[in-house]
C-alpha cells in the first residue's frame, strides 16, 4: 500500500472522535435506509409467500379483494366445472369456496380494535394450502361451531387461545385448534367451516373460489374462458398475483416514505462527512505539501483522501447494516390498507439491501469527500509548505 | 457585550464550517417539522369529529351493513336529535390512482349533521333535490376542475357497476383543517339502483350517523341504541364519532411510531455532526483558550465563549429550518394534495423544532465546553494545532 493510502488510515485513527461521530451520523442514516427498504421487503415477501403459483384465485370483478368480492353459489358452480382444475387423491376436484369476512377483535391487555380475516374454509382449503400447518389441538369438525386461530392472532387477541370462545353473530365459538402457516398471510387469520360462517353471518354468497390447476401452463386458457363467460363477473388471478396485488400499495409506500426519509437525512450526513473532511484537510495542509514535495501527484492525493471518505462511509454502512439486522426480530402488526385486515410481518434483510445500503454509504462518504479531497489535490507545493 | 462579539466573530471564523453545519441543522430541522406535522395529520380525523355525532355500525365489523328499519328505530331512542344512513362507496374514478373518499348519504339530515361542509342554500337545495346529484369538496373539484352540472362517473368496487352522478355543488370546509377531498352523494340513489340489480343487498345501510343534542348524553345514548339490538341478527356498536375514527388510526398505529421514531433520530444525526463540528472548533482553539486564560479570563468566560458558540449555530439552523417549513409545508400542500388534503403546521410543531434546534446547540457544546473550560493553561500552551 502506497505511504499516501497508508497515511489516509492512520489518520482516521488518530483523529478518533470526529471519525466516529461521523461515522455515528452516517450509520444512522443507513439504519434508517435499510430499516425502511427491510420492513417493505418483510410486507411483500410474507404476501407473496401467502400464495402458490399453481392455485388461481377468482373474485368478482372489479372488487379488488376477497372481502369485497362476492361469487354466487351458481357463479361458484360452474367455475367448479371447469376441465383444467387438479383432481385430489380422493379424485374430487380440488376447488374451495370460501367465505372472508373481517371482524373486530380486541388485543390482549388493551381495549385496542383490529379488523381480523375470518376464513370460512371448505374440505379442500387445506390441501391447495400446505403451508397450513396444525400446531395446537385439532382441526374443527365440520359442521359444528368451532374454529382454529393463526398463530399469530393466537398470541395476540383476547379469546383466540386454545379452549376459549370468540362470540359473534349470535353464536359461541371455540376455538379447537391453532395453525402455523410460517410467515404467510394465513398466520393472521381465523379458520371455521365455510357453511356455518355462511349461515351465521345470514351471507348466501361466496367471497372467493380457489382452485389448483392441474397444468401450470392452462392459466391464461382457463382465466380467458372464465373472465368471458357471461353467466359470471369475475376475474381470474394467480394466488401470487393476488397477493402481490394485496401488498403493491403498502409497500410501495414504505418504500417512498422511507426513500424520501433518507435522503433528507442524508444531507445531514453528507454535510457531517463533508465537515470532517475538510477539516482533515486543513489540518494537513503541510503535511499534504511535504507529501507532494516528495514527488507524490495530485491524483494520488486525490485517490488518499477519496479512499478516506469512502472509508469513512463504509464504516458508517457496516455498522448501520449490523445495527440494523437486529430488527429482524422485530415482528409489526399493522394493518394492510388494501385488504383492510391486520397483518402481521417481520423486517426481512435479503443480500440485496445489504448491498444497496453499503453502496448507499459509500455514495455518501463520496459526496462528502469529493469536494474537499479536490482542494488538498489542487494545493500549490510551495504555500502548502509555507502555511503554519 | 464583549463576549457576544467574540462569539459571533468565532462562530463565523470558519465560513466555510459554519455554514455548512447551518445548513446541516436546518434541513434536519425541517425534517423533524415535516415529520411530525405528518404524524398530527394522521390523527387529523380524530381532532376534528364532533363530540356531539355517534357512530352506530355492526358489531361484527364495517363489512356488515345495518337492515334500513333502524334509522326510524334509532330516532326514537330518546336524546337522539338526528339520524342520517350512510354507505362507504369505495368508487373508483377513472382509475385506482385517482383516490378519495366518496360515501353514499342522506343528504339533508349527513349535511345538517356536518354543519362544517359549507354549501350555499342554492347548492344545497340542488343537491338534495336531485337523485343523482352529488357534492364534492372544494380541493376535490380543483384537482380534477369539475364544475357544478358536470356528470361524474364511478367504477363501484363494493358496489358493482359504473354509476352516474351530476355535481350539484362544491363544498367548503369551515375550518381549515375540514376535509375537502370528500364525494357525497344520494344514498337513496344507491339503495333504488341495489333495489334493481342485487335486491339481496338493499335497504342496508353501513352505519348510521346519529346526533345528540349534548356531549353529555353521548355515552348514554349510546348505550341505550346498543341496548334497543342487542340479541338481533344485526347487533350495532355505537361509539362517538371520535372513538370510531381513532379506532381507525389505531390499527395503522405502528406505522406512525415508525415515523415518530424516525423523526427524533434525524435530530440526533444532526446533534452528531453538531458535535463533530464544534469538538473540531475547540480542539483547533485550545491554544487560544489557554492564552486567554493566561490574560486573566476565567474558566466561566472561556465555558460561555465555547457554548454561545454552539448554541447560536444551532440556533441559526433551526431558525432557517423553521423558516423553510412553510414554503415546504405549501409546496405539499399543493402538490401532493391527494394524499395530505391538508398540511398546516401547528405552533406546538414550530416550539418542539425551535426546542430541538436548541437540544442540538446545548449537546453538541456540552464536551468542547468542558474541555474549553478545564484545560490547564501550560497544557493548552504546549499543544501544537
Amino acid at each position: 500500500m502506497g505511504i499516501p493510502y497508508y497515511y489516509s488510515f492512520r489518520n482516521l485513527w488518530t483523529r478518533r472522535l470526529t471519525t466516529l461521530l461521523t461515522a455515528i451520523g452516517m450509520a444512522l442514516v443507513v439504519f434508517v435506509f435499510a430499516a425502511t427498504l427491510m420492513l417493505a421487503e418483510g410486507l411483500q415477501k410474507t404476501l407473496v409467500d401467502t400464495g402458490s403459483y399453481d392455485n388461481v384465485v377468482t373474485i368478482r370483478r372489479s372488487s379488488q379483494s376477497e372481502v369485497q368480492s362476492g361469487v354466487e353459489r351458481v357463479q361458484a358452480s360452474i367455475v367448479e366445472s371447469q376441465p383444467e382444475i387438479a383432481v385430489g387423491a380422493d379424485g374430487r376436484p380440488l376447488v374451495a369456496k370460501e367465505l372472508v369476512v373481517l371482524f373486530y377483535l380486541t388485543k390482549r391487555g388493551s381495549t385496542k380494535p383490529a379488523n381480523v380475516v375470518i376464513r370460512g374454509v371448505g374440505p379442500e382449503s387445506h390441501l391447495l394450502r400446505p403451508q397450513v400447518k396444525l400446531v395446537q389441538g385439532r382441526m374443527p369438525c365440520p359442521g359444528s361451531s368451532e374454529i382454529m386461530a393463526g398463530a399469530s392472532i393466537a398470541k395476540r387477541f383476547q379469546g383466540c387461545g386454545i379452549g376459549e370462545k370468540l362470540r359473534f353473530a349470535m353464536r359461541d365459538w371455540t376455538v379447537v385448534g391453532i395453525f402455523d402457516a410460517g410467515s404467510t398471510g394465513f398466520s393472521s387469520e381465523v379458520w371455521g367451516d365455510v357453511d356455518q360462517l355462511m349461515q351465521a353471518f345470514r351471507r348466501p354468497v361466496y367471497s372467493s373460489v380457489l382452485f389448483k390447476l392441474r397444468d401450470t401452463g392452462d392459466f391464461s386458457k382457463v382465466k380467458a374462458r372464465l373472465e368471458s363467460d357471461p353467466r359470471l363477473t369475475l376475474e381470474a388471478k394467480r394466488e401470487t398475483r393476488y397477493y402481490l396485488d394485496q401488498s403493491e400499495a403498502m409497500a410501495k409506500f414504505l418504500r417512498i416514505l422511507g426513500l424520501t426519509l433518507t435522503i433528507i437525512f442524508s444531507l445531514g450526513a453528507v454535510i457531517g462527512a463533508m465537515i470532517t473532511m475538510y477539516a482533515a484537510v486543513a489540518n494537513r495542509v503541510v503535511e499534504i505539501g511535504t507529501l507532494r514535495a516528495l514527488g507524490f501527484r495530485r491524483g494520488s492525493i486525490l485517490t488518499a483522501f477519496i479512499l478516506e471518505s469512502l472509508f469513512l462511509g463504509l464504516l458508517g454502512g457496516v455498522v448501520g447494516v449490523f445495527c440494523a439486522s437486529f430488527m429482524q426480530l422485530i415482528t409489526i402488526s399493522t394493518m394492510n390498507w388494501q385488504s383492510f385486515a391486520e397483518l402481521a410481518f417481520n423486517f426481512a434483510l435479503t443480500p440485496g439491501i445489504i448491498v444497496e445500503s453499503l453502496l448507499f454509504s459509500l455514495f455518501m462518504g463520496l459526496s462528502g469527500g469529493l469536494l474537499p479531497a479536490f482542494r488538498a489535490a489542487r494545493l500549490n507545493i510551495v504555500d502548502a509548505l509555507r502555511s503554519s | 457585550m464583549f463576549i457576544l462579539k467574540l462569539i459571533l466573530r468565532n462562530a463565523f471564523r470558519h465560513k466555510l464550517r459554519a455554514i455548512l453545519t447551518v445548513v446541516g441543522v436546518a434541513v434536519a430541522i425541517l425534517a423533524f417539522g415535516l415529520l411530525r406535522t405528518l404524524v398530527g395529520l394522521w390523527y387529523l380525523g380524530v381532532e376534528s369529529s364532533s363530540s356531539t355525532r355517534l357512530i352506530s355500525r355492526n358489531a361484527i365489523s364495517l363489512v356488515f351493513s345495518l337492515p334500513i328499519a333502524y334509522h326510524d328505530r334509532i330516532r326514537q331512542v330518546s336524546g337522539v336529535t338526528n339520524v342520517a344512513s350512510a354507505n362507504w362507496f369505495g368508487g373508483i374514478y377513472i382509475n385506482e390512482k385517482n383516490f378519495f373518499p366518496n360515501f353514499a348519504v342522506e343528504p339533508k339530515p349527513y349535511l345538517e349533521l356536518y354543519p362544517e361542509f359549507v354549501l350555499s342554500p342554492e347548492e344545497s337545495r340542488a343537491f338534495i333535490f336531485d337523485k343523482r346529484g352529488a357534492i364534492a369538496g372544494r380541493k376535490l373539484a380543483t384537482k380534477y376542475g369539475w364544475k357544478p352540472g358536470d356528470q361524474i362517473t364511478l367504477k363501484g368496487t363494493i358496489f358493482p357497476g359504473q354509476w352516474e352522478f351530476i355535481l350539484r355543488g362544491i363544498y367548503r370546509g369551515a375550518q381549515k383543517s375540514t376535509d375537502e377531498t370528500q364525494f357525497l352523494f344520494h344514498w337513496d340513489y344507491l339503495n333504488e339502483t341495489l333495489k334493481k340489480t342485487i335486491p339481496r343487498r338493499a335497504d342496508q345501510a353501513g352505519i348510521y350517523v346519529v346526533g345528540v343534542a349534548r356531549p353529555e348524553q353521548a355515552a348514554e345514548v349510546a348505550q341505550a341504541i346498543d341496548k334497543t339490538f342487542k340479541n338481533s341478527l344485526a347487533e350495532t356498536l355505537t361509539e362517538t364519532e371520535k372513538a370510531f375514527q381513532l379506532g381507525f388510526v389505531s390499527m395503522t398505529e405502528a406505522i406512525m411510531i415508525a415515523i415518530q421514531i424516525v423523526s427524533y433520530v434525524v435530530i440526533v444525526i444532526i446533534m452528531v455532526v453538531a458535535a463533530n463540528t464544534m469538538a473540531m472548533t475547540a480542539r483547533e482553539r485550545i491554544s487560544e483558550y489557554a492564552t486567554m486564560k493566561t490574560l486573566g479570563f476565567g474558566p466561566w468566560h472561556i465555558a460561555w465563549i465555547v457554548f454561545g458558540e454552539s448554541l447560536i449555530i444551532a440556533v441559526a439552523g433551526g431558525l432557517v429550518g423553521i423558516a423553510l417549513t412553510f414554503p415546504a409545508s405549501h409546496w405539499i400542500e399543493t402538490t401532493l394534495s391527494q394524499y395530505f388534503p391538508v398540511f398546516i403546521i401547528s405552533p406546538v410543531t414550530i416550539l418542539m423544532q425551535f426546542l430541538a434546534a436548541l437540544l442540538v446547540g446545548v449537546v453538541a457544546g456540552i464536551f468542547p465546553t468542558w474541555r474549553g473550560a478545564t484545560i490547564r493553561i501550560a497544557d493548552g500552551l504546549r499543544r501544537i494545532g
